[in-house]
């Protein structure tokens, strides 16, 4: 079971992830939390909630970097949840069968009834996308919202993950990334991505959008190159504005 | 990474609990030890016990231990859980071996086949132990050629020296098992030592820059943390040892299991009686310390990818 897909799943259900637009308003790791303290990995506990070493098991994290140097230095932030790769150690690591990648839509899974809580696929996996829930022994990681994008008990539109759909900025996209023509797809076609250490070749199904490169120039507004003076020039208005203003 | 004391012991005590009965299990069919049932049965104590000690301190470390024989599922692609199943099945071999020993005082003829099944399953365990660390791209010092090699270096070490002390005890011919035990001690320090200079000139591998892929941007300095808490990535994976602590770490790794052990050894060698036994299992006991300490430095020097995302720079921690 925890051998990966033998044949490459015919969709490939994953997030695009605008690192241009993103404010970090950590909106989406809070909707991701309240959706999955109740959904199919509940409960996502937290320790000493209330107190001032609260910690907790989350499923999508927002990080802040500063990026480049002097003028040319900008903020990104950057939401970080299971990319749900293709070539998964987390999966093949695991000794019990828990975690699994799934053929159909090449999602990974955790099936807490197996885990035994090693903790050896949280290590296996580069991006820190697992958290062991120290409350319920047992392994959690982003389910692609599974119990949301094929509930039919949903509209339609609230057939994605909850953090798609609690971005306020339309950062976070959801889709199949195996069609061509999927509109995640063209999104990724158009803008381009960043692989993430893409050197240990895990093939992460997610994809980021790189920050728009910057404006180095003001754009054509319109507007006159320089304002008509204010003050006038000579003349009797010239006196009465040299009066005025000492 | 984070030196977990259950992980250390499983993985010290099994590894010379498995040494030991490798060469047990290798040498008493060449008739090479007392078939004496008293001295099989300590032997076998010892050796076996070692392994169930560190296998159910091994079982501390999970968050479900009632499920471990869940463990056992995966062998065709988990080293995990091919390690558990090597483990169990060494054990009945090496009983059946044991029960000659003890029961009829024969460790040749019909035993033999018994006692080299042991032996194999024994290095293979040791060596899948080693895997479940060597096969974690993301872990960059254990992510290497020389680690396997370590693991059943240092076993065959602790294990010889064990071995040493137990035919002290009895009063055996020792020359031969000293002799391995000053061979095997200095084989482990010096594949520890080639692999420390390796990974203290190894490349820098991933970045911040190759982690975030931002670093067509220029260079990536964390600004906000995402949680103000510490969490399980930072506590399982955060650990950070000063360059410092963990050089004078190294020395006492050195000083006790090469150093003392083999003084210890070559005392042992040159005497007799009580003194050459105290000083036999005085270098067994500095041995294990050694190897103890070493397992230690293994996991806390160790840095994970996902502290890049955290800060770290992708070079080794110069605090």
């Amino acid at each position: 079971m925890t051998s990966l897909p033998a044949t490459r799943p015919p969709r490939r259900l994953g997030l695009v992830i605008d690192l241009d637009t993103c404010v970090g308003c950590h909106a989406c790791v809070v909707a991701c939390k309240e959706w999955n303290t109740g959904g199919h990995p509940a409960p996502l506990t937290d320790q000493d909630p209330y107190g001032a070493e609260a910690r907790g098991a989350w499923l999508n994290r927002v990080h802040g970097y500063e990026v480049g140097e002097g003028a040319d230095g900008r903020t990104v932030h950057f939401p970080k949840s299971c990319l749900h790769c293709e070539d998964a150690a987390c999966v093949t690591v695991c000794p019990t069968g828990a975690s699994y990648k799934r053929a159909e839509d090449g999602i990974v899974l955790v099936d807490e009834d197996l885990c035994i809580g090693c903790g050896l696929c949280a290590w296996a996996c580069p991006y820190g996308a697992r958290e062991l829930d120290a409350d319920q022994g047992v392994m959690k990681k982003c389910t692609l919202c599974i119990d949301r994008i094929y509930n039919t008990n949903l509209a339609a539109e609230d057939r994605v993950p909850a953090c798609v759909q609690a971005c306020p900025t339309g950062a976070r996209h959801f889709g199949d990334l195996a069609d061509p023509d999927s509109a995640v797809s063209h999104l990724v076609a158009a803008r381009g991505e960043v692989d993430l250490m893409p050197e240990l070749g895990y093939r992460p199904t997610n994809r980021y959008l790189p920050p728009r490169p910057r404006k180095t120039a003001p754009g054509d507004t319109g507007a006159p190159e320089a304002l008509e003076p204010a003050a006038p020039r000579g003349g009797f208005l010239a006196w009465l504005d040299r009066i005025l203003a000492d | 990474m984070h030196p977990a004391p259950s992980i250390i012991l499983f993985t010290t005590a099994s590894g010379a609990g498995y040494g030991l009965l490798f060469l047990l299990a290798t040498t008493a069919p060449a008739d090479l030890l007392p078939t004496r049932r008293w001295f099989g049965l300590a032997a076998l104590v010892v050796a076996l016990g070692l392994v169930t000690l560190g296998l159910l301190g091994s079982l501390l470390h999970l968050g479900h231990p009632e499920r471990a024989w869940r463990a056992l599922s995966q062998w065709r692609s988990s080293w995990l859980s091919r390690e558990g199943v090597m483990a169990l099945l060494t054990y009945p071999p090496a009983l059946v071996f044991g029960a000659g020993w003890v029961f009829g005082e024969t460790t040749a003829g019909l035993f033999t086949p018994f006692a080299l099944q042991a032996a194999v399953g024994a290095a293979l365990t040791v060596y899948c132990t080693s895997m479940i660390y060597a096969s974690l791209k993301p872990v960059r010092e254990w992510h290497h050629p020389l680690v396997p090699a370590i693991y059943l270096a240092f076993a065959l070490m602790t294990g010889a020296l064990l071995l040493h002390a137990l035919l002290a005890l009895v009063g055996a011919p020792r020359g031969w098992s000293g002799t391995l035990a000053l061979v095997a001690t200095a084989i482990a320090f010096a594949l520890k030592t080639a692999y420390w200079r390796m990974i203290a000139r190894a490349g820098p591998g991933p970045t911040p820059e190759s982690a975030t892929g931002l670093g067509a941007l220029g260079r990536v300095r964390m600004l906000d943390p995402p949680h103000t808490q510490t969490n399980y990535l930072l506590s399982e994976m955060g650990y950070r040892v000063a360059r410092r602590h963990a050089a004078r770490l190294r020395g006492y790794a050195w000083l006790s299991g090469f150093a003392g052990a083999t003084l210890l050894t070559l005392l042992a060698l040159l005497t007799g009686g009580a003194l050459g036994f105290l000083s036999a299992a005085l270098a067994a006991v500095l041995g294990l310390a050694g190897v103890t300490i070493e397992r230690w430095l293994f996991f806390a020097e160790a840095t994970h990818t996902v502290t890049l995302y955290y800060g770290r720079r992708g070079e080794r921690e110069t605090a």
